[in-house]
Parts: C-alpha cells; structure tokens; sequence
C-alpha cells in the first residue's frame, strides 16, 4: 500500500547497541524485512524521525526517501556486495547522461556544450581521468583506467554511502553529475537542473505543464537530496558508528 | 559555490520548512533544536567560511532541498493526482449533460 493512516502520536529516537532508534511512541520501527531500525548517525536517526513525524493523517511512504535509503541498506533486498554494487555505479558511466550529445537541433547541442562541458572537465581534472563526451550512438567510449580509477574510489566509501552513492546515480543517470555533488562542487538543484537539461529545454521552447514537469522535478530533487545528505551522513567518521557499518 | 545562498539564508529556510513539517511547536523538535545547536556550535552564520563550515552549511542547504522538494512534490501530487475517479454526475457534467433522475427515463 501507498499510504496507511498515521497510528502513533510521538516520534522520538533513542541510543542502541547498534546505533540510532526510531520509536514510533513505545513502538521500535522495524524494517520490511522486520529488522530492527538502527542507523549509524544521530543526525541521520534526526531526519528519519522527522519524516515520521511530518506525516499527518496518512503516512506517505513515496514521500520518505531517507527512511527508504535506511530501509534499503538494513535489509539489502538485492542482495548485492560492495564490489556488485561499485561495478553498477562505474557502469553508468558508459551511458552518462553528460557525456551522451545530440548533434540536432543545433540550439540543444550548444546548450549541452555550454552546461555539461565545464562538469566533465571538473571531474575530469578531479579524478586526473579522460572522459570526453560523444554524439555517436554507442556513447562515449571510456577508458579501463578511467573506470578503475572510480572503482578505486568507490571502494573509500562504506557498505551504506554506496547504496546512496548507487541510488542518486540512478535517479540522476550519471555518474559525474552524482560524484559532482558527492564532491560538494554542485549543488542538488544544479545537478538535477543538468540532469535534466533536455528536458529543461523543451520546457522552454514548448511551455511547462505544471502536473507534470514540475511534479517530476520535485520529485528528482527530493530523492537526489535525500541520497546526498544520506551519503554524506554515512561517512562522517566522527558521528558514525563503525561496527554497523563493516561490510 | 554562489549557488547556495548565504548560511543565514539556508538557516532561515531550515526554520521555514520546519515550521511547514512539524505539527507540533517546531522549536521542541529534534530537528530545530540539532539543527540550531550545529548553526551555533560551528558559527555557520558568519560570513568567512572554512571547509569543515562549508561542508555542514552544503549539509544544510541539501536537507533544505530535501524538505522544500519533499513538500512541493506532496501539493502538487495532492493537487493533481490525489482526486481520484470523477463520479457519473462529474464526467456527465463535463459534456453539460445531467444524468437521468428516473430508471430508464429522460433526465
């Protein structure tokens, strides 16, 4: 089900074993796979509890990324490694959004050289990697040592910024534009504006349709924000408790 | 990063999103409160910035990003996909018909 009535009153955290609670009033929130709820970060358990809380006569679970993201790295319901799910977000590189070009029409092909150009150069320099960009159909054809080298990179992070790290290369479909904000060299709205850029650009030619542009715009905001923040929250070494966290 | 505004302006907004979220007083929150005692602790308000301010205040802005998002995603959804089916009165009064009052009958 989408939504459920809202069926608690208060929402409070607490300190475990294992890390951060969520009590929905004397109740501990479990996971869909009925693990117990327990997230390495206070400020995490914060957001989470939170969401909870904003809830008013229904609970709109679409609407609670982070709580998703948490739920995602308890339960791990692909049942993927680390190293599965490193080679799943370097992979996306082939397809990148920022490296794939049009050529017509023309207006297009300058706005993607203009926005995307300065972001592939930033990551470029960044990671001392060749990316280029492409127009041909196959996509851009990436190096080994490129791929290697973010693979090298990916492996820094733990088990739960990864799936975050995974989940905003997806909803972004691209690789630069996640690690561009992972790197705090953009920002969620830039990165979702650039993810976005075709779209952006018929908007502007043929008109918004508020239900439906703006809808998914907010939505790709939100899910964006929600794994950057939870990445960023999984990694600070100093609020984080390391033994939930071993792979 | 010009793109995100001041820290007093992402603050502000904190507040504002917070005041939106929170059924009860928002000040009794846990979220105003660690958010409040970060802004203080790390004097995020100030104007020169060093990198340890500048990660918490980009922290900032994204869970800004994410509570205003989260909202104007949840009206728009409740304003243009919530309503459910139309009921036969409805979709008959989209063509300016109205429905026969007598089984069978004329209207």
């Amino acid at each position: 089900p989408s939504e459920r009535k809202r069926f608690y009153q208060n929402v409070s955290i607490s300190q475990g074993e294992g890390g951060f609670e969520i009590n929905l009033d004397h109740r501990k929130l479990k996971t869909p796979q009925a693990k117990l709820f327990t997230v390495p970060s206070e400020a995490l358990a914060i957001a989470v509890a939170t969401e909870w809380d904003s809830q008013k006569d229904t609970i709109k679970f679409y609407t609670m990324h982070l709580t998703t993201l948490c739920n995602t790295a308890l339960d791990n319901p692909t049942q993927r490694n680390k190293m599965q799910l490193i080679r799943a977000a370097v992979k996306f590189l082939e397809t990148d959004t920022v490296c794939y070009r049009v050529e017509e029409p023309a207006a297009l092909a300058e706005l993607q050289k203009n926005e995307w150009d300065p972001v592939v150069a930033w990551a470029e320099k960044r990671y001392n990697v060749a990316i280029g960009s492409s127009t041909s159909i196959l996509g851009p054809s990436i190096p080994a040592s490129t791929k290697e080298t973010f693979v090298s990179h990916l492996a820094s992070y733990n088990m739960w910024a990864l799936q975050g790290i995974e989940y905003v290369i997806t909803q972004l479909k691209s690789l630069i534009l996640s690690m561009g904000l992972i790197d705090r060299h953009i920002t969620v709205e830039k990165a979702v504006l650039l993810s976005r850029l075709e779209e952006e650009y018929q908007i502007q030619r043929w008109g918004n349709v508020e239900w439906a542009h703006d809808y998914d715009l907010c939505e790709l905001r939100a899910r964006a924000a929600a794994g950057t923040l939870f990445v960023h929250l999984c990694s600070e070494s100093s609020t984080v408790k390391h033994k939930l966290l071993q792979d | 990063m010009a793109a995100l505004g001041t820290p007093l302006q992402t603050f502000r907004g904190l507040l504002r999103e917070l005041r939106h979220a929170s059924g009860r007083p928002y000040r009794d929150t846990p979220a105003y409160q660690h958010i409040v005692a970060t802004f203080r602790a790390h004097r995020v308000t100030s104007q020169k910035l060093c990198r340890a301010q500048q990660e918490l205040h980009f922290q900032a802005a994204t869970y800004l990003c994410l509570l205003r998002s989260v909202r104007e995603h949840t009206a728009l959804h409740r304003e243009y996909h919530g309503k459910g089916e139309r009921s036969p009165e409805e979709v008959a009064g989209l063509v300016g018909f109205r429905l026969p009052q007598q089984p069978g009958g004329k209207g």
